[in-house]
């Protein structure tokens, strides 16, 4: 089944309160692939993301999107299992723990660990709970909010690797202040910068996601400068 | 723990020798000894008194616990509620709780109720504002994912605010501890018939300081005893809690 391209249009802009935080613009993620999302700290790419999953009042969204958020988020009174089940238990609904168990074991969590509090957890550990939490929604949409900026390099190396697997054949927006993120799993990348802020497309290496890093050490230093300009 | 008991065993020899030393008369001042004495020989009388006290201090506890609690959960679900009754909320703590003792005591009469009523009224506070702030400052972007996973609103609160809170009311429980005798003992004061209070206030009129030190020595401990009994419960209960600095003893 191909994902559709599904398209957001801003035709006024966006502000929150009297700030006017986004240009009026139309975005497109295309269906099943990734959508990357670069730009400075405060340019509004977390309103953006919100507004896509139609978390601020007035706009539509672009239907039920799975989240998975900065932090981890994992909620500190439920173990790993009970993490990862967190949606059905906000529904109301009964959980499924089979297919929560398994798809722990797919981000390489141990079964041990499983009944372990995040606490206990290692933070590359929580934000592998975090990815199996996101993959339990089951939702077409999957928004990604710097996900992985609050681990060391090579934890968030093998996630990276890991949530290009997992979320192959979805329509993924990730957004994300790493260069080097943005160039290894992006399909179709755009810089969000301006005040109220646009997305400006970016080029994208050649090659499928997720890419090696050793052939990305020149596309990377030219997306710096511009990113730094 | 060790540390604060030879600090304690510290001041005990220094008052110690601060009588002894002074010769001042044991009805200003009695030593340790004598208040040691008093202690034992009259046991059965104190502890007739500090059970009284004790279970004034523990259903004032359960009651504005529960209330505080409620008050809470009612201010942050229901705007209305907020706006009709948060002036209360701060009403009942701008009054001193010792210029409302005598009535309460009118109303409620003698015996526990109207101390129980002075704990409840004293301990209702600190534990409505802090879990009030607890289930406020729920962080948005848990909220943003309980929405993105189309949580019901009673999900909402119960399921993520008030487990989220339960560490703020756990800081407001152990200040509502700290307080509670407070609101028992001024209530016996204005009026009563038994109690610790009662005791000290009654050895105090005969010149008894050495039986009035015992029941402020029980009074200290019943006051200790139920403070790390309620840390303990609460730290077993909400293990989630992050402690800034670690209270056991290396």
């Amino acid at each position: 089944m191909a994902a559709l391209d599904l398209r957001l249009d801003l035709p006024q802009g966006l502000a929150l309160g009297a700030e006017p935080v986004l240009a009026p613009l139309s975005l497109t993620l295309r269906g099943g692939a990734w959508t990357v999302l670069l730009g400075p700290s405060g340019v509004g790419k977390s309103t953006l993301l919100r507004a896509i999953a139609g978390l601020l009042p007035g706009v539509p969204g672009l239907g039920p999107a799975a989240m998975m958020p900065q932090q981890d988020l994992l909620v500190p009174w439920r173990d790993a299992l009970a993490n990862v089940t967190l949606g059905a238990h906000l529904r109301g609904q009964p959980p499924d723990l089979d297919r929560a168990r398994a798809l722990l074991a797919e981000v390489g969590l141990d079964p041990a660990d499983h009944r372990k509090r995040p606490a206990q957890l290692s933070g590359g550990m929580r934000q592998r709970v975090a990815l199996a939490r996101t993959l339990m929604e089951d939702r077409p949409l999957v928004l990604l909010d710097e996900p992985f900026s609050a681990v060391d390099a090579p934890t968030r190396h093998r996630l990276q690797t890991l949530a290009a697997r997992l979320l192959a054949g979805r329509t993924v927006l990730l957004v994300t202040h790493d260069p080097l993120e943005a160039l290894r799993l992006a399909d179709q990348m755009f810089l969000l910068a301006g005040s109220p802020a646009a997305p400006v497309p970016l080029s994208v290496p050649d090659g499928l996601a997720p890419r090696d890093p050793a052939a990305l050490g020149a596309a990377q230093a030219a997306l710096l400068e511009r990113l730094a300009a | 723990m060790i540390r604060g008991l030879i600090t304690f065993i510290v001041l005990l020899g220094a008052w110690q020798g601060f009588v002894t030393l002074s010769g001042i008369p044991p009805f200003l001042l009695p030593a340790p000894d004598r208040v040691a004495v008093a202690l034992v020989a009259r046991a059965d009388t104190i502890a007739f008194h500090a059970l009284i006290t004790g279970t004034e201090i523990l259903a004032g506890l359960a009651l504005g616990g529960l209330l505080g609690a409620g008050m809470a959960l009612l201010l942050v679900a229901s705007r209305p509620a907020r706006r009709w009754l948060l002036p209360l909320l701060l009403v009942s703590q701008a009054i001193p709780v010792f210029a409302i003792a005598p009535l309460l005591t009118l109303w409620f009469g003698f015996g526990l109720a109207s101390k129980v009523a002075m704990a409840t009224l004293i301990i209702f506070f600190p534990v409505a504002t802090a879990f009030q702030d607890g289930l406020r400052r729920t962080d948005p972007a848990l909220l943003d994912l309980g929405r993105s996973m189309g949580a019901t609103p009673g999900a909402m609160l119960w399921r993520l605010r008030v487990p989220a809170a339960l560490p703020a009311l756990a800081s407001g429980l152990r200040v509502a501890a700290g307080v509670a005798p407070i609101g028992a003992i001024v209530g016996e004061w204005v009026g009563a018939s038994a109690g610790l209070g009662y005791l000290m206030l009654h050895a105090n009129g005969r010149s008894q300081a050495d039986v009035m030190f015992a029941a402020l020595f029980v009074l200290a401990l019943m006051a200790l005893t139920l403070w790390f009994t309620l840390d303990a419960v609460l730290r077993r209960a909400i293990p989630w809690q992050t402690e800034t600095y670690p209270m056991e003893e290396r």
